[in-house]
């Protein structure tokens, strides 16, 4: 059905449509052979199922490839007129394609931030209960809010890295679009029934795990909310998968004559060591919730212990892609850091190869630790002392990034624009989440902090350091290249110089109450520990944090609609994509250009990276 | 060789950074629950080392950041670009190599310090420990003269200067055995599975397990108290349960609530009338119940027995179906009835 030709609300009202189509068939099902089971969670998983493929063919993602299969041929690279409207349908065209993974990415942002500035400020006094009527109602209204702001937030991580990779990645290498460019837009698209569908529990009684979902928890079947939260994140993943591969393809077969792989852009390095662990680590996540989903519906026995299965094997699974995946939440972020000091520096990225390696070495290590989550779950007991050694090899290639960084800021003429305040506030940040990791990494320590509010100031320092921040200092740095226009650099940096402090305060808060005995996930605590003037600044911190997007947000709109017009290179960016007009024309560039030196060579007078730049870029 | 300022200038930043930071840390690690194990000896030690470690490398990092900021920026009227250099391939391996050494030395740390914390008494006193949601069970088998009493508690009574050995299991979910003060964790498994850990505690005083892994609703209050006494105040404590055994009782009703409290009843249903996950024992016996289909019961002896044994067959309207079928799997019908007498006495 295409009622409005507009493939986001076209895509919306056959969702509805799906489900209902999907519930009834399910129902006639169980009434037609009088099948004995959980009627109500099949409705939901088949509806959920239903929903989303109506969806993908309402908005039209799919019609050329059910074209095609008809021996139906379509162009390649079909016209797309200008205007807001491409940005509300399907678009083939990378750079739309990353705007809307961008705007999506900070919605369900701000969602997850809700959740958590609601129960964080449930956790102001351990003695009111605001999320329910009674202490128990709100307690577990709290599991599932904590549960919700996990996996939304991770969504929103992956979504923001795929508007990263999917804007600059072709425009980095020269490239006209991404290798698939139907695959990418489905990868964007399936995104959106999969949130509906992670959101969907909040209706249907929500679900009390936390986003980990450890069976035999997630397997009692008195909260049905579980089965579209795992549908829901079955559909962000195959996004993730199909993501990758396309980002895989595009930079190996798309450069531009001369970049060979040590000329690529550090970025590129990065999306690529990221595209790899999303394309390999992914099906894990997939895979562990589906059994958990199986389990329910038709009482297949894989983690229940009482009929031989074994609740532990689920979190090896579960761990195999969710430790992996926070290196695809930081790698890219890491990428932008080693992008723009160079720009801000003026002076070369130090160590450029091993910085590049360094990407790979920690996509490596990080398929060989997901163990150190279970140092306490009874795994078997030998078995900590080598995930123990493996986890602490991460912090080599991490150092290496580190100590690179200072050594390309050193003896630099460094600028202080927006951008470079939210790079340097990420790489002292991501320290603070580095230097609070090993702590958690060998066994001992971790005996005590595992399971603790420590694990989660050190783990929101390493995605606000990893993330967050290089997020915020890219938003900011290719606003002009995606809009045509300038930001407000005044409020940019009130942004910054709110959230900084503000973050720190919240992180190292966090990481103090846990060691004073704070437990993670819990909806009240003792009074007896003494950190309430903690929890107190945490939560102030958490909402300054929240007014600081805010003015983020108030500063993009509007700059998109009076903000000064943007030069084509406001940075003296040496990078291809600062040498053609802002905003980047439709099909990149207008004829093939070729490399003919190094990407960073700032302070080298007379090189040049590609033939786009007449003169040293940056004079 | 005017770099020699430079390097001299951040070196003193980040001594001064590590000192500074350093001596909070170690303050903020004497603000933990005070240590009250033998195991957490091994901990606190490596902990003290990791918080030095920490206040170095991020005074070494965030110092030459600061440098640099503060002292290379371009300055007003200032144009074009900082020094050429691309890298320096010794500097990059040592920045590799050195750290790799580190870790492997921070990771051989860990793995003595984890043997200190595994070290066995092999005569230590083996305890059970039960948890299901929301409830924590204290089991002491094989004691009394001839050692053939199980005492059962709510309190874990531990004692002094003696290492025991916690033999750890669930009913029905993970749950996580935690107590701050003892500092070291493990987590329970169902489908009896059993898991071990060893405490000696060292220092007299009352204590909180805490449930460290989210097992739903009423998380947050899985608690139970832990009672460190001399080893006379032990045994004579041990004495006393089983002396007054109350599973021993003539009287039904006394019985009963025992076998209420063994089995987690009682972490779901009140017995004073508040409301819980479940419904209130309190005025139970022989009330008119609503059901979730609208129907209505009167809860008499059958009712309460068929609801133990099959509790998704009679839901009550206004409560969520989380009563685990396992927990009448493990009871006697002798226990139902006196739980079942327990009941009627509640009025």
């Amino acid at each position: 059905m295409r009622l409005t030709k507009i493939g986001l609300i076209d895509g919306l009202i056959n969702y509805f449509a799906g489900l209902v189509i999907g519930v009834l068939f399910i129902s006639a099902f169980y009434w037609i052979f009088g099948w004995d089971g959980p009627v109500v969670e099949a409705r939901w998983v088949v509806g959920g199922i239903f929903a989303t493929m109506f969806f993908l063919k309402g908005t039209g993602v799919i019609d050329d490839w059910l074209k095609w299969s008809r021996g139906i041929s379509t162009p390649d690279h079909p016209h797309e007129e200008p205007g807001w409207k491409r940005y509300f349908n399907v678009s083939l065209d990378h750079k739309v394609i990353g705007v809307q993974y961008g705007v999506t990415s900070v919605l369900i942002f701000i969602i997850a931030g809700t959740f958590a500035l609601m129960f964080r400020t449930e956790l102001v006094n351990p003695a009111d209960f605001i999320l329910g009527a009674s202490q128990t109602d709100a307690l577990d209204f709290f599991n599932t809010l904590v549960g919700l702001h996990g996996i939304l937030m991770i969504a929103a991580i992956l979504l923001g890295v795929g508007a990263l990779v999917n804007y600059l990645v072709p425009l980095m290498i020269g490239a006209k679009d991404m290798a698939f460019p139907r695959l990418n837009a489905f990868a964007f698209w399936i995104n959106l029934p999969g949130a509906l569908l992670v959101l969907t529990t909040l209706f249907i009684g929500g679900f009390d795990s936390g986003w980990t979902g450890y069976p035999p928890l997630s397997s009692l079947p008195s909260k049905i909310g579980f089965q579209t939260f795992f549908l829901g994140v079955y559909f962000i993943g195959l996004s993730s998968i199909t993501g990758g591969i396309n980002v895989i393809v595009t930079v190996m077969r798309m450069r531009a004559k001369g970049m060979s792989y040590f000329k690529m852009p550090i970025f590129v390095w990065a999306a690529l060591a990221t595209a790899l662990i999303q394309f390999t680590a992914t099906q894990l996540i997939g895979l562990s919730f589906q059994l958990v989903m199986l389990q329910r519906l038709f009482g297949m026995n894989f983690f229940n212990a009482a009929e031989g299965g074994n609740p532990v094997l689920f979190q090896h699974l579960f761990w195999f892609y969710s430790h992996p995946a926070v290196y695809i939440f930081v790698l890219p972020g890491l990428g932008v850091i080693g992008e723009l000091l160079p720009v801000f520096a003026r002076k070369p990225l130090f160590g450029y190869k091993f910085v590049a390696m360094s990407s790979f070495g920690i996509a490596l290590i990080g398929f060989l630790v997901w163990a150190h989550h279970m140092f306490t779950s009874g795994m078997v007991t030998y078995l900590r002392v080598p995930f123990m050694y493996s986890t602490m090899l991460v912090a080599v290639p991490t150092g290496v990034k580190f100590f690179s960084w200072v050594a390309t800021i050193w003896r630099g003429k460094l600028v202080f624009p927006t951008p470079m305040l939210w790079v340097l506030g990420a790489i002292t940040i991501f320290l603070l989440g580095g230097i609070s990791g090993p702590p958690n990494a060998t066994v001992t320590t971790d005996l005590y902090l595992h399971d603790t509010y420590w694990v989660v100031g050190h783990f929101h320092a390493t995605m606000f350091g990893g993330y967050v921040f290089p997020l915020f200092a890219a938003l900011y740095y290719w606003f002009p290249k995606v809009t045509g226009r300038m930001y407000n650099e005044t409020w940019g940096k009130i942004h910054f110089w709110i959230m900084f402090p503000a973050f720190y305060l919240q992180s190292v808060g966090q990481m103090l109450t846990g060691l004073n005995g704070m437990r993670r996930r819990i909806g009240t605590y003792d009074a007896g520990l003494g950190i309430e003037t903690t929890h107190l600044l945490v939560t102030i911190a958490g909402y300054a944090i929240a007014i600081s997007v805010l003015i983020f947000l108030i500063n993009v709109v509007v700059s998109l609609r009076s903000g000064q017009k943007a030069a084509s290179n406001p940075w003296g960016s040496r990078s291809p994509e600062w040498q053609i007009a802002s905003p980047a024309p439709q099909h990149n560039y207008d004829k093939d250009f070729e490399v003919l030196g190094n990407p960073y060579d700032y302070g080298l007078p007379g090189s040049v990276y590609t033939s786009l730049s007449a003169a040293p870029a940056g004079d | 060789m005017k770099q020699i300022k430079h390097y001299v200038g951040a070196t003193i930043l980040v001594a001064v950074m590590t000192a500074g930071i350093g001596f909070w840390l170690q303050l903020v690690l004497q603000n933990m629950p005070a240590r009250a194990s033998r195991q957490g000896i091994a901990v606190d030690w490596l902990f003290g080392l990791h918080f030095w470690m920490i206040a170095f490398l991020f005074a070494l990092i965030a110092g030459f950041m600061l440098y640099s900021i503060i002292v290379f920026r371009r300055r007003k009227g200032e144009d074009g670009d900082g020094d050429f250099v691309e890298g320096n391939t010794p500097l990059e391996i040592l920045w590799t190599l050195l750290p790799l050494i580190v870790v492997i030395y921070f990771s051989f740390l860990g793995g003595t310090t984890l043997a200190q914390v595994e070290a066995a008494d092999p005569a230590a006193m083996r305890i059970n420990v039960i948890a299901s949601q929301w409830d924590w069970r204290f089991e002491y088998p094989n004691v009394g003269e001839n050692q053939d009493k199980v005492v059962r508690s709510d309190v874990l009574y531990l004692p002094l200067n003696s290492q025991v050995l916690l033999r750890l299991r669930s009913r029905d979910v993970i749950h996580s055995f935690w107590v701050p003060e003892f500092r070291i964790k493990q987590d329970l498994l169902p489908g009896g599975e059993v898991r071990e850990l060893r405490i000696t505690a060292d220092k007299s005083g009352d204590y909180m397990v805490r449930c460290a892994e989210l097992c739903g609703r009423e998380h947050a209050v899985m608690l139970a108290n832990v009672k460190v006494v001399s080893t006379d105040e032990f045994n004579s404590w041990l004495a006393q349960e089983i002396l007054n055994d109350p599973r021993q009782s003539d009287n039904a009703a006394v019985r009963g609530e025992a076998w209420a409290a063994d089995f987690g009843c009682l972490a779901c249903h009140s017995t004073d009338g508040s409301d819980g996950v479940g419904p209130t024992w309190q005025g139970l016996f022989m009330s008119e119940r609503v059901m979730v289909d609208g129907s209505t019961v009167i809860a008499d002896e059958a009712y309460l027995i068929e609801s133990d044994r099959e509790p998704m067959q009679l839901l009550v309207a206004g409560y969520d179906p989380v009563m685990p079928a396992e927990v009448a799997a493990g009871m006697s019908d002798e226990q139902i009835n006196d739980i079942v007498e327990f009941i009627k006495t509640l009025q």
